[in-house]
């Protein structure tokens, strides 16, 4: 049903698990520094920096590849997913 | 432990296509703006992969109400503040159609009654969300639905509107253009907005991978070529001040971004040599009106 002003609440996006949407996944090898650069341009908001490591959240990552392209260590890698 | 968690306000699980450069310019966008920060959008992709009834990416404060009329809404949001005395970011974040096109009216009454806001527009160069039809945003020769290359064509025969030239002769506070290619360019530009009192004009080329014919890893590549090559030219204005232009050493030729692209495919056919030069034109002014070559 919807409410006066069709108002809902905040971040409930999360409930939509976009990870099934991947072909490719990302892996995170020793090189990384934790820099923050894949977490600035991941459009997914599924790249935590924590302690300096970067920490992907599979549930949401969609797989594009923008982070393997853009580390400056080249630390993330690519993989074909197997379902 | 250190964490960059609590800088996000975009959510994850958000139904943007992989690669999305609207999406990196929204987080961008939020970090720097805050909590304290009421946005209003028009129609457009953002509109869309954001809010599905229920499952809004928001952690702020959002509004939606049409395509025309983001810049109308955020005036009353403004007004409405004003009136109850309290403070709060009042941002508009549109795509190329909702300013370029159909939003134009209204982003002019805004500027015009100097409501203090900061419209930031998305560009992406054509109707994304809807299937790419062309805007006035897109580019001179780039082929969309509904400016398609052909026998008798070589996609859009008209040239790129220059809004921030618009806003700029509407004498806004502060007016600025700059890439998702670019985050510290951008989020600079960005606190340096808000923190004016005024309407603010702000424009963002963000690639699109689907639109544009590009692999989505490519996103942030593709925006630093559209620079490199002057064809984007990266300024900012600040009322009496000079134009700031950001730099770039070696200019590239236009080639190594069209060959990358679907949407110039086209123009790598011999008899397409002059469309080819006519763009190269475009970034060669560029460069020269805007001082981009160091």
């Amino acid at each position: 049903m919807l409410t006066i002003g069709a108002v809902c609440e905040a971040g409930k996006s999360r409930l939509n698990k976009t990870g099934s949407w991947r072909d490719y996944y990302p892996e995170i090898t020793a090189k990384c520094t934790g820099c923050g650069i894949c977490e600035l341009f991941c459009p997914d908001s599924s790249i935590t920096i924590i302690d300096k490591k970067c920490i992907i959240n599979y549930d949401y990552c969609k797989g594009c590849g923008i982070c393997a392209n853009e580390c400056p260590k080249t630390a993330i890698l690519m993989k074909e997913e197997r379902k | 432990m250190v964490t960059t968690e609590k800088l996000n306000l975009l959510a994850p699980g958000h139904r943007a296509c992989p690669g999305c450069g609207a999406a990196i310019a929204l987080r961008q966008i939020l970090r720097v703006v805050g909590r304290e920060t009421i946005v209003v959008s028009a129609t457009g992709c953002v509109e869309t992969f954001t809010s599905p009834y229920g499952q809004s990416a928001w952690e702020v404060p959002w509004m939606h109400s049409l395509f025309e009329n983001s810049a109308a809404v955020a005036s009353g949001v403004e007004a409405a503040l004003e009136a109850k005395g309290e403070k709060a970011n009042v941002v508009i974040i549109s795509g190329d159609g909702g300013t370029f096109d159909i939003g134009m009216g209204a982003m002019s009454g805004m500027f015009e009654r100097k409501h203090n806001i900061t419209y930031i527009c998305y560009d992406n160069e054509a109707y994304m969300n809807t299937g790419v039809q062309r805007s006035s945003a897109t580019p001179y020769a780039a082929t969309t639905t509904t400016s398609p290359a052909g026998k008798n064509s070589y996609g859009k025969m008209e040239f790129k509107k220059d809004v921030p030239a618009i806003a700029l002769a509407h004498d806004v506070e502060y007016v600025a253009t700059t890439s998702i290619a670019y985050p510290q360019d951008l989020m600079n530009k960005v606190k340096k907005a808000i923190g004016i009192k005024g309407p603010k004009y702000i424009q963002i080329h963000t690639p699109c991978c689907i639109g544009w014919g590009f692999d989505s890893s490519q996103t942030i590549a593709m925006g630093k070529l559209a620079a490199e090559t002057g064809l984007v030219p990266l300024f900012e204005v600040e009322k009496g001040k000079q134009m700031v232009v950001r730099k770039i050493k070696n200019t590239k030729p236009i080639q190594e971004y069209l060959n990358k692209q679907n949407r110039f495919r086209h123009l790598a056919k011999e008899d397409k040599e002059k469309i080819m030069e006519k763009l190269q034109e475009i970034c060669n002014d560029n460069v020269k009106r805007f001082g981009i070559s160091e």
